[in-house]
């Protein structure tokens, strides 16, 4: 089936079939192999993309279900050479070690740092009144659907940690 | 392109020249960023599955359902499928992955289904949704072939004992019975996986001369080179295998798998390009995973806590016509010293899937059981369990008397307990409302080694770049070898380029066994070593004299750049590392300890860690990052073996019943508590010119000791069936009453 898809600013026409997973429309049919398959059943979180400013499983959304959705993969956070803070954070802090799982990471922590601003509680959110502090409870909490086998939570913790605070300081 | 000249090196001897000490450029044992980090963060790096060749079609595996021989399938209605163009039932297809460093076929279909899982077809098609489809919708039929046996520990189990690897030294029965203190008691470790999170793939591409290029996912290239070449019966130089990124290994990719051998047989027959990728479920089912082990322990000591017996004999199993077996108790041999000894090994022939080296295989769960049985022995003597280790620090290996290369294992306790701030403590003494809180510690320990490796190292004025079929498998590859290179050879990190996983570049040792930094940074070593001593002879100086800092050679207090003494030539060098007797007169290994702090649910039974710290001494830190990283990963393994890892197999058949993430427990963030990972800066001679040891597993050996130890301070119950799920210590809470 023919439909469009909008990923990182770009509009992009796709013939395909019905079947194909978001995740597969961008790996395999848009060039756009920064967003990782690690098991196709929203178990991971490796193909984290955003849309609509929400993160979610790319591998557990049709295609075709996003015809006229904003979508931004790891590839439109930042480039080599212009690396967002978070990209920059994750480099710095060794918050991954393969990369397999680190654009989902990344994504994820894109989106989860807004969901923090905008005062969305988490399962560890003791006080709902006030307002939720980026704590390295909150963070782990709010990262553990992005698994990493390599196992660099610390990194990652303490990477997400730096630009949330960056962020409160700016 | 000038002449390649060869610097090789038989390892007999230690090297004490200690000469990275004496460098000027300041880059290596730096917290350095990875080189390939801003492509790995920005989704750039591109891993196996991510190449698409023009004309590509996808290939699916099909599983059987059953055991016996395969009698026949539906392939003809399969055929007839929408997009359909290939369905591969080819007898050359492989049981399961090589095992590590086979350098050939493992065992391949000829007609059999051999456990449950097995991959027995694969059918390629247009598009990845056709071939799963076609693939799902495939029947195999298989005639049962009799009646088998699924459990390592049920009666009749066909059982091998090889005699290489039983030790028997002294009396142990005597040691037990004259002891002041003993304790006696099975534990058990589970069916584990690696679960790396790349899914293995394959795209398989033959060219008009009849070679085939194979991108993948592979942890040893040289040896998956053979390996495929042996499987399709062609010579290996008409093999390629690219490997530039691997997305985690642990040994799921030491061996070739089933998905290559598929994607190069399909591609063979259609002559169009050809990918396979694994489903996840496949991934449990046909890679080999770490065997479940029974661990018979026994310790013995006298009334001043020093170990008189160890008894140490293991049960683990395997698929028949598999060579290898979980070594359990590789770090038993020479841990502790006692004069009675005995190791057992024992090999359960059984129809679950193939076991095979996940990290760190045998000191993962044979170190972790060992742990936790002398953490009873100082319980039952009433003596501190760091204190009890410090006793019974080995002089030289305990079997066989040879020294060993450095000893730290008393540093690494005395230093990790300082750090923690270990107080000895009795169980059942610390209470946060609901929660009991306690403490825990174990020492690590795991063999050092080194394999064969070559790399070469292309110098010009400019900068200079490494080539080899290293692999980087999140270990650090690419970061170290630029490192050993920039600073031998005196530029900034960003003048050296590093290139790997392309067997068409010069053999390295690929990545297992935590080899890989220490072998193939020795072959670097060596090939920067060349290039000085053929700059020192242009220049007119001795290679000892001479010193090489961002770009600049500097001698007799003259200074040089190397864009003059090169002009417009490009010097090339080869590093060849052959392991010798220095591998096999010291005993090498890498040491340390952990602590960990708990708290453990008195009403629901959970553990929570809340504190983990890891002291470790592996020679020259080559990358305090990358080493870091690698300590932090195998603490948390330490953490999954301990609370929440196991494959659980169907008693009726050997399947896999949760071979997926959502039912196979990795630890996940909020599992994990910021850690803590400090080195003890050590040269090791005896390990190679570098002085550096490898770092990747040793951090595993022990960490799940630490916490089920910790466990049992905490709240008084014992675990000896890891991992310790809440049921587990429910039952033992309410055993206390």
């Amino acid at each position: 089936m023919q439909f469009e898809l909008d990923v990182n600013g770009e509009r992009h026409a796709l013939d395909l079939d019905p079947r194909t997973s978001l995740l597969d429309a961008l790996r395999d049919h848009l060039g756009l192999t920064g967003s990782k398959k690690g098991c196709d059943h929203g178990q991971c979180g490796a193909c984290t993309v955003i849309v609509e400013g929400r993160r979610i499983n790319s591998c557990l959304t049709l295609a075709c279900m996003h015809e006229g959705d904003e979508i931004t993969t790891v590839e439109g956070l930042g480039a080599p050479d212009d690396l967002s803070p978070l990209q920059r954070a994750f480099v710095e802090h060794d918050g991954y070690q393969c990369g397999y799982c680190t654009p989902g990471q990344i994504c994820s922590a894109t989106a989860m740092l807004g969901e923090i601003e905008k005062g969305w509680p988490s399962n560890v959110t003791e006080d709902l009144e006030t307002q939720v502090e980026a704590s390295i409870e909150e963070i782990s909490e709010r990262m553990s659907g992005n698994l990493c086998r390599c196992s660099c939570y610390p990194g990652i913790v303490d990477a997400i940690r730096q630009v949330a605070k960056e962020e409160a300081r700016a | 392109m000038s002449l390649e000249t060869t610097r090789q090196l038989k390892h007999d001897t230690p090297d004490h020249d200690r000469r990275l000490d004496g460098m000027a450029q300041g880059v290596l044992g730096t917290d350095m960023d990875r080189p390939e980090g801003r492509l790995k963060v920005s989704g750039r790096a591109t891993y196996a599955a991510e190449t698409h060749p023009e004309g590509m079609a996808h290939g699916y595996l099909v599983r059987a359902a059953t055991i016996g021989r395969i009698t026949g399938s539906n392939a003809e209605a399969i055929r007839a499928m929408p997009g359909v163009l290939h369905v591969l039932e080819d007898e050359r297809m492989i049981r399961n992955a090589a095992q590590g460093m086979a350098g050939e076929s493992p065992v391949q279909k000829q007609g059999q289904s051999w456990y449950v899982g097995q991959p027995v077809a694969c059918v390629v098609a247009e598009t990845f949704e056709q071939a799963r489809h076609a693939a799902q919708a495939m029947m195999v039929t298989i005639e049962p072939d009799g009646t088998h046996v699924f459990d390592a520990e049920a009666e009749g189990v066909e059982v091998d004992t090889p005699e290489k690897k039983q030790v028997s030294q002294g009396d142990l029965d005597g040691a037990m019975a004259e002891a002041a203190f003993s304790v006696d008691h099975d534990y058990r470790t589970p069916s584990m996986s690696s679960a790396a999170m790349e899914p293995h793939a394959s795209v398989a591409q033959w060219d008009d001369e009849g070679r085939v290029t194979l991108r993948g996912s592979y942890q040893l290239l040289r040896f998956n080179k053979n390996e495929l070449a042996d499987v399709l019966g062609v010579a290996p130089d008409k093999v390629r295998i690219l490997s530039p990124y691997v997305g985690g290994g642990f040994g799921s990719k030491l061996g070739l798998a089933p998905e290559a051998v598929a994607a190069a047989l399909s591609a063979q027959v259609l002559g169009r390009p050809v990918r396979v990728v694994l489903h996840r479920r496949q991934v449990f089912e046909t890679v080999t995973r770490r065997s479940e082990t029974k661990q018979r322990i026994r310790l013995s000591c006298d009334a001043d806590g020093k170990l008189t017996g160890i008894g140490h004999e293991n049960l683990v199993s395997q698929l028949p016509d598999e060579v290898f077996s979980e070594p359990v108790a590789q770090g038993t041999h020479f841990q502790y010293a006692a004069p009675n000894r005995v190791v057992g090994h024992n090999i359960a022939r059984i129809r679950r899937s193939a076991t095979g080296s996940v990290r760190a295989p045998g000191e993962a769960v044979g170190v972790t059981a060992f742990e936790i049985a002398v953490d009873e022995l100082a319980k039952t003597a009433g003596i501190d369990p760091l204190e009890f280790r410090l006793r019974n620090v080995p002089e030289k290996h305990p079997e066989n008397g040879k020294p060993f290369s450095s000893s730290t294992m008393e540093a690494t306790l005395r230093e990790g307990a300082a750090r923690f701030g270990w107080q000895h403590s009795q169980p059942r003494q610390r209470r946060e409302g609901e929660w009991w809180i306690g403490t825990g510690m174990a020492g690590a320990v795991r063999v050092n080694m080194m394999i064969e490796a070559h790399a070469r190292v292309v110098l010009t004025g400019q900068g200079a770049r490494v080539e080899c079929d290293m692999t980087d498998i999140g270990t650090g590859s690419y970061a170290i070898l630029t490192q050993v290179a920039a600073e031998l050879l005196g530029f900034a990190p960003a003048q050296v380029e590093t290139v790997l996983g392309d067997t068409d570049l010069p053999p390295a040792s690929g990545s297992g066994g935590s080899f890989g930094a220490a072998s193939t940074s020795t072959a670097v070593y060596l090939a920067c070593m060349e290039l000085r001593e053929r700059l020192a002879a242009k220049i007119g100086v001795k290679e000892t004299e001479l010193t090489l800092k961002d770009g600049v050679a500097t001698h007799d207090n003259r200074q040089t750049p190397l864009t003059e003494v090169l002009g417009d030539e490009e010097w090339r060098a080869l590093g060849h590392l052959k392991p010798g007797k220095a591998g096999q007169e010291v005993r090498q290994a890498t040491w340390g300890a952990v602590f960990a702090e708990v708290a453990v649910n008195d009403v629901t039974g959970e553990t929570r860690v809340r504190r983990m710290e890891g002291t470790f001494a592996a020679g020259r830190i080559l990358n305090l990052k990358t080493a870091r990283s690698q300590c932090h990963g195998g603490m948390i393994w330490g953490i999954g073996l301990a609370l929440t890892e196991a494959l659980e197999h169907d008693p009726r058949d050997g399947h896999m019943v949760n071979r997926d993430l959502a039912e196979y427990h990795l630890p996940v963030n909020l599992d994990v508590p910021q850690l803590g990972v400090h080195f003890i800066e050590e040269r090791d001679d005896w390990a190679n010119p570098l002085q550096a040891k490898g770092i990747g597993e040793l951090s595993i050996c022990g960490s799940g000791a630490a916490v089920v130890n910790a466990i049992e301070n905490a709240c008084g119950v014992r675990v000896r069936r890891l991992p310790a799920t809440l049921d587990q210590v429910m039952e033992g809470l309410i055993a206390q009453g």
